[in-house]
């Protein structure tokens, strides 16, 4: 395990003795007996059946309905010019944002020594990945012609020797979408060996014994193994870490690289960033809140870990606050006509069509998430999950916000447009929900949902070789 | 014993003889079965034929003789297998195989026939009667596009939108293909036989029961042949109708001189122009259209090389001749004859009329102070007085001889000059009458748009009764429904004819292809009467002219028909002596009273007969920017008063008769008038026609054709979305279009660069290109001239094979013209001054659109060029976000016409046809410029070991060649000397939006105006408000 300094270790014992992260009266047996018998022992509930069958036809309607994407055009949407993108990016962007907590809570929690992520760190990282799948999705989907742009966009070297133009930020979208997808998926498969192995040990068919033993990849638990575990894992903590920062901030140079008011924002990848985690945080707790009533899984996920996770939300709520009010102070400050337009055309009423939905985003965004500094409202499960629901419509509405009011009044007023998503629109934007839910839904119940041997690391037994 | 029975019998015997069972089918039936499908029948039917049993069995037996009676089992059994498959597969495989093509030279090579290299041919679109030269471009036999004829006398610069879009009605394939009886198809054999036995028995009444229904025609050749027609039918009478015309300067010619004399305006020679509702600059209205672009365009030029003109404009509709004015006095329709009398009156030394406030004197000062120099032009929209006021100004301001010469009448009619009004009225008179027996309707849409009280439709019993009726035209249309007969015409790209322009050259018309579906023309429709029957119209053509030119007729004949005209052949000015000076009042049928609804011709579909034309449809109108439809265009204070906004429904109520419309509301339209076009609504038009507008031809009363009072106006519910392609009226404070006076142009000629940041070329964080070699292409677009007319978005459109989105889809914001003719107004929303800016590419040095690509789908030529590769696009339209001016398109479905084979005759070979997904924008016509090229290396100079330069003015990109107005320039900035380097050094000449270093290669010249010190003009620095027009677009 990381080393940690007595000091520490008794700090943390003495917050854990009233506010506990782990419930007591856990030992090693009863920690793996409970994680495992979700997949293993339980059974499938009525519920999950409920909510995987709607999700999965929903996701099936959006297969419909890219199929016929495919068959007649990007048109069938709602974009048009100037309104070159529309829920096609806002629904990326918002993907990718929610796919920022998973690997901010596996790696640079990990690496601030935060224990408290040990029990929430595994389905956070699944939330990522799927999330990751879905944002992907997107851009291939909104351009004109997606079976070129599956492969041109890769700098796959080709009879005719072009390559990918390298100054555009979508190419660097590219690298850093596809470098996170693939960091994420690793880490999150090197987390899950230990907890394979006990899946494969406590098996009662040969079947599944199998088919977990696979994927266990020989993992028997000696101290060599562990040895090498640990090492691998704070490799791939490390190279996450830079990764958590980046995606998202070439995510906005997407936008600040262009020469739109609205896009053209120094702020953008500070503020990104920030947004992203802000989101993938009340997706965090939007998932973690009914799970652990639904599992009966409280005393793994506790209240201390809702109420830190919505402390960090809301810090970062706070940076993105900071990053509206700096949009609107710049704008002003620089005494640049457009962008002085552009945020008139934003928020005020008379002027803009779109400000509604920008006065719904600072709601949603900033007023309603001040309910966090209470204490009460952080430690009481549907408040906080309320709150997270809003933030994360907020932070949709976000992305809506700069994609589409940016672009649908930019210089020329003769050019001004109005973008009104179509049905295929939303079509495939619950149709991402769909996917997410139903890939969620079937991680749940074929893994281990919560990393049994680190949570095993927050018993007091564990701490005695220390 | 009948033949099939025979081939039966012999069947039977040969099967008895070769002793197999008859068999329903054999190869013989299987061919003819075959033979009488076509196309995909064809295929479906052989497929159907491969599974029924009895074809099996006729394969197992095609050999039966030995087949069946093969002895060895197992192998006649594999053999027949064998052969039964493979003539299967034999007979289902050729479904894929191409038709068997030989490529042949020629036996004898046509004349400059290369392949891939275009010829011109000169000719001439015939509209509203008169010539509009042009030459065609046809590339391997098709004609591909349509330009002006640059030395016809009539206008040598650019055409008209009409012109340029004719191209796509002459491949449409929505036209009359075929003679029709009763809606059956026929042949032309069958129509003439059917002709005459009317024709026999009219014979002796001399005709007395023939009437001709014709538009107005210049035709020299139709004249003579309608001469002879009425000689031998000297009864017979020939009727001419036109719903748009020029009766009344026509008319206004009789009052003020007593003769029928055309007016020729010479506005090069004018310093102040006014316009009494005249449209001078749209070829909707003037047929000098071309003449006079082009020299109210070169005396609108910042360069001050000419004195700039001064404009004043009366009008009762905004129109792009009121958006160049200096000054501008919106009245309605019936209040312009007051203020022409009130000019009158002050220009023979009368004053103090106070009724149009300062305008009147000081535009009479003005006048007074010009004279010789001035000209007043009488719009067509008003009566006969009003043109008769304008010719007798002209007179005291002694300006004939000078700005406007007068001519004998070009147009062509039956003895003694009669209005298209009276002269329908006349024929109905004669139908109602029953005199009519046989009624020859050539060309044009009379059921459609004549005027409504006349009923002449399908409603009215006695022209129903008429016992021939046979209507010859284009298209399959309203008349044609009423007649028995219909011959399809065909196009004037297809056919030999003459016509005369304004000024009276006679041009001739060549066909650039043989008709696409055997139409005719009216000459070859009239030899049924003349007694020439199997007479070409070509033969005919040949005819009259050798008539006119019995000399050295070969010579004559092929320098006419290479130059496009007869030369020498144009109406001499005439003297004319002004009968009066004071005129009668119209008889204004309760004038003033209520709303004014005024009638104009569409700007788009002109009467109508454009309207199955796509490019049309989809043009902006020059000011509204409405797309599809017509509507009840009203100014602000009247729509609030009826408590409508735009897209609600209004239903006009005239005399008893009502019509839903549409709001729109526009600046500039004068209080308690509506301003309708006509055109729309057609009921039987082709597809593109079906369902745009309505038909306001219901309101339009044969005494009151342009504009008529005491409209009551009321709201309706319902909502009807127009598709409109510019919703924003002001500039937001932009300086966008940048214009001056003259003495604010000459106290500071840099005003166009005032309180602008312009950034230094070198500040960018990308490569640097050099542009210091070779050839860099620039473009310099003057505003000053340009009058809006919007042919270069046609033109753009026929060059660059543009598809055409339909309304649903311009709606949505997906219109695909490269170049659009933007339009800003300043000054106040009653009354506003209107700026017009062509936004093309403006192939940024810095472009921004690049380097946000992710595929370099859009990269920098050495030339300066932002080039788009198509093929390697994947349509991420990151690009078209990035641009700035927003002048990208994309695909955003499959937009181009894959399918309909003749549309594929006319697009442009140079130029890719874009698949789905795509993104494309303006090239600079670079298909042009690479021809250019080549020609200009083919040619090595010896002295200069060096290939020959292109030349300035070489390569003319498409909408700079259509331009009637020479305000498109576009060359080699590399070039010290050419045209667009002298043009972009000039200190009006400014980038749009500089302060973005984009560095456009498209630069604007500014407009510099020439406003009278005594009036207040419009304040150029003031916007107009931005009034909510809209209810849904704009939220």
């Amino acid at each position: 395990m990381v080393p940690q300094g007595p000091t520490e270790t008794l700090r943390e014992t003495a917050m854990q003795a009233d506010d506990p992260v782990l419930a007591p009266g856990h030992n090693f047996v009863t920690i793996t007996e409970k994680v495992i018998a979700i997949p293993l022992r339980r059974g499938t509930p009525l519920w999950w059946i409920g909510v995987f069958a709607i999700a999965f036809g929903i996701m099936n309607v959006m297969l419909l309905v890219i199929a016929y994407l495919f068959i007649k055009g990007v048109g069938i949407w709602g974009v048009n010019i100037p309104v070159g993108w529309g829920f096609a990016i806002v629904n990326f962007v918002w993907w990718i944002g929610i796919g920022h907590a998973g690997t901010l809570i596996s790696a640079i929690l990990l690496l601030l020594k935060q224990s408290w992520r040990n029990s929430i760190n595994r389905f956070a990282e699944a939330m990522t990945i799927f999330a990751v799948m879905c944002a992907a999705l997107f851009p291939v989907l909104h351009t004109g012609r997606p079976w070129l742009a599956a492969y041109w966009l890769f700098p796959i070297p080709l009879t005719m020797g072009v390559w990918p133009q390298f100054r555009s930020p979508l190419i660097w979208d590219v690298f850093a979408i596809s470098t996170y997808f693939t960091v994420s998926v690793l880490f999150w498969f090197m987390g899950l060996i230990p907890d394979l192995a006990s899946m494969r040990d406590n098996a009662r068919t040969t079947l599944v014994q199998r088919i977990y033993g696979m994927l266990a990849m020989g993992w028997r638990g000696s101290a060599r193994h562990w040895k090498r575990y640990e090492t691998a894992y704070l490799v791939l903590a490390g190279l996450s870490t830079p990764l958590v920062l980046s995606v998202h901030t070439v995510v906005s140079f997407d936008f600040a690289a262009s020469l739109l008011p609205g896009w053209h924002t120094t702020i953008f990848p500070p503020y990104f960033v920030a947004g992203a985690i802000y989101s993938g945080f009340a997706m965090v707790l939007v998932l973690a809140i009914p799970l652990r009533a639904l599992y009966g899984v409280e005393d793994m996920i506790t209240m201390r870990h809702l109420d830190n996770a919505a402390k960090v939300m809301f810090a970062t709520g706070l940076i993105v606050a900071y990053g509206y009010f700096m949009e609107f102070y710049m704008a002003h400050y620089s005494g640049n006509p457009w962008e002085i337009f552009m945020m008139t055309n934003r928020s005020n009423p008379s002027v803009g069509p779109y400000a509604p939905a920008y006065w719904a985003l600072i709601a949603t965004n900033i007023a309603i998430p001040q309910l966090l500094w209470l204490r009460r409202v952080r430690r009481t499960p549907w408040m906080l999950f309320l709150v997270s629901c809003v933030i994360l419509v907020g932070m949709w509405l976000e992305r809506f916000v700069i994609v589409i009011t940016s672009l649908h009044r930019d210089f020329l007023p003769s050019s001004w447009g109005f973008y009104i998503p179509t049905r295929y629109d939303w079509a495939v934007f619950i149709g991402t929900l769909g996917l997410f839910t139903s890939f969620f839904f079937l991680f749940l119940r074929l893994m281990p949902m919560i990393p049994a041997f680190e949570v095993k690391t927050l018993l007091p037994e564990a701490k005695v070789h220390k | 014993m009948s033949e099939s029975c025979k081939t039966e019998l012999r069947r039977e015997k040969v099967n008895r003889l070769v002793n197999i069972a008859p068999s329903r089918l054999d190869l013989e039936t299987v061919r003819q079965k075959l033979a009488s499908a076509r196309g995909k029948h064809y295929w479906r039917s052989l497929e159907e034929l491969a599974e029924q049993p009895d074809f099996q069995e006729l394969l197992h037996r095609e050999f039966p003789r030995q087949a069946s009676e093969w002895t060895d089992e197992v192998s006649r059994r594999n053999f027949l297998k064998l052969m039964s498959a493979s003539l299967a597969f034999a007979g289902l495989t050729a479904c894929t195989r191409q038709p068997t093509e030989h490529i042949v030279p020629y036996v004898r090579q046509p004349e400059e026939t290369i392949p891939g290299k275009p010829l011109l041919f000169a000719s001439a679109m015939p509209f509203g009667g008169h010539a509009f030269p042009v030459l065609v471009k046809s590339d391997m036999g098709r004609p591909i596009k349509v330009e002006g004829n640059p030395d016809h006398p009539a206008g040598n610069l650019g055409t008209d939108l009409f012109a340029q879009a004719s191209l796509l009605d002459m491949y449409d394939p929505d036209r009359s293909q075929a003679v029709t009886v009763l809606g059956d198809v026929s042949t032309w054999g069958k129509f003439l036989e059917s002709l005459q036995g009317p024709l026999v028995s009219q014979k002796p009444l001399k005709g007395a029961g023939i009437r001709f229904l014709t538009e107005r025609s210049t035709s020299p050749t139709l004249a003579s042949q309608m001469r002879a027609v009425l000689l031998a039918f000297p009864e017979a009478k020939w009727h001419q109708y036109e719903p748009v015309n020029r009766d009344n300067s026509r008319g206004g010619a009789q009052m003020a001189f007593g003769e029928d004399v055309a007016a020729q305006h010479r506005l090069e020679n004018a310093d102040i122009i006014v316009s009494l509702d005249a449209n001078f600059l749209s070829s909707t209205e003037n047929p000098q259209f071309l003449r006079n672009a082009a020299e109210f365009g070169r005396r609108r030029k910042a360069d001050l090389k000419e004195k700039i003109n001064r404009l004043y404009v009366v009008e009762s509709t905004p129109t792009i001749t009121g958006a160049k004015a200096d000054h501008r006095l919106p009245l309605r329709a019936f209040e312009i004859e007051q203020f022409a009398r009130a000019l009158m009156a002050q220009i023979s030394g009368g004053g103090g009329d106070t009724r149009f406030g300062n305008f009147l004197s000081a535009l009479a000062k003005d006048l007074t102070a010009h004279r010789g120099s001035s000209v007043v032009i009488a719009g067509e929209t008003q009566p006969p007085v009003v043109h008769a006021l304008a010719h007798a100004m002209n007179d005291a301001l002694g300006n004939a001889g000078r700005t406007v010469v007068y001519t004998d009448s070009v147009e062509v009619s039956p003895e003694g000059f009669r209005g298209c009004v009276d002269s329908l009225q006349d024929l109905n008179n004669d139908i109602q009458a029953g005199k009519v027996d046989l009624l020859m309707i050539l060309g044009g849409n009379p059921v459609f748009d004549a005027p409504a009280d006349l009923n002449f439709n399908e409603n009215n019993q006695q022209l129903m009764k008429v016992p021939l009726r046979v209507h010859v035209g284009l298209y399959q249309n309203e008349t044609s429904n009423i007649c028995q007969w219909h011959v399809n015409q065909a196009h004037y790209l297809e056919s030999w004819s003459d016509a005369r322009t304004f000024d009276g050259t006679p041009t001739i018309i060549q066909p650039l292809i043989d008709p696409l579906y055997s139409g005719r023309t009216m000459h070859e429709v009239l030899t049924a009467f003349s007694n020439q029957p199997g007479l070409t119209s070509y033969d005919l053509l040949r005819a009259y002219w050798q008539g006119q030119h019995p000399g050295d007729f070969e010579n004559f004949w092929r320098k006419s028909l290479h130059d496009g005209f007869v030369p020498g052949m144009g109406l001499q000015p005439r003297q004319v002596t002004l009968r009066s000076r004071d005129f009668p009042a119209t008889s204004a049928r309760s004038a003033g009273s209520g709303i004014e609804i005024v009638f104009r011709p569409d700007e788009n579909i002109y009467d109508g007969r454009f309207a199955n034309n796509g490019w049309l449809q989809e043009l902006p109108k020059p000011l509204t920017k409405l797309t599809w439809d017509n509507a009840a265009v009203m100014g602000l204070n009247l729509a609030q008063k009826l408590d409508v906004v735009s897209e609600d429904l209004v239903e006009i109520e005239l005399r008893g008769r009502k019509l839903k419309l549409p709001v729109w509301i526009e600046a500039g339209v004068p209080d308690q008038s509506v301003t309708v076009q006509l055109g729309y609504g057609r009921t039987h038009a082709g597809r593109v026609a079906q369902g745009a507008g309505v038909n306001t031809y219901r309101l339009r009363l044969s005494d009151a054709m342009q504009f008529a009072s005491g409209a009551k106006l009321g709201k309706v519910d319902g909502h009807y979305q127009l598709a409109a392609t510019h919703h924003h009226h002001n500039m937001e404070g932009r300086a966008l279009v940048r214009a001056a006076t003259v003495k604010e142009f000459e106290e500071n000629p840099r005003f166009a660069h005032q309180e602008l940041e312009e950034p230094s070329p070198g500040e960018t964080l990308y490569f640097n290109y050099d542009y210091s070699k070779g050839y860099q292409w620039g473009m310099a677009i003057d505003t000053g001239s340009c009058i809006g007319c919007n042919t270069c978005v046609v033109a753009c459109q026929a060059e660059n094979n543009i598809p055409v989105v339909g309304k649903f889809e311009v709606t949505r914001g997906r219109e695909m013209h490269w170049l659009r003719v933007d339009r800003y107004y300043t000054g106040t929303y009653e009354n506003p001054k209107t700026h017009f800016q062509p936004v093309p590419c403006m192939q940024c040095e810095q472009a921004p659109c690049e380097v946000v690509c992710p595929v370099a789908a859009t990269v920098h030529s050495t030339e300066g060029l932002n080039d788009m590769v198509y093929n390697r696009c994947v349509g991420t339209r990151y690009c078209s976000n990035n641009c700035p001016y927003k002048v990208r398109r994309f695909n955003f479905f499959l937009y181009s016409d894959y399918d309909t084979p003749v549309k594929k005759l006319m697009n442009n070979p140079d130029v890719t046809v874009r698949s789905r997904g795509v993104m494309e924008k303006c090239t600079y016509c670079i298909q042009r410029i690479t021809r250019a090229r080549i020609t200009a290396e083919k040619e090595f100079v010896g002295a200069q070991h060096a290939y020959r330069e292109i030349e300035d003015g070489e390569v003319k990109t498409a909408c700079q060649q259509s331009c009637p107005a020479d305000a498109i320039v576009f060359g080699n900035i590399n070039d010290r000397n050419s045209r667009v380097s002298k043009l972009k050094a000039q200190p009006y000449n400014y980038s749009l939006l500089a302060d973005l270093n984009t560095r456009p290669r498209t630069t604007y010249l500014a407009e510099v105006m020439n406003t009278n010190d005594e009036l207040t003009g419009p304040d150029l620095m003031k916007e107009v408000e931005n009034k909510v027009v809209t209810q849904e677009k704009e939220g």
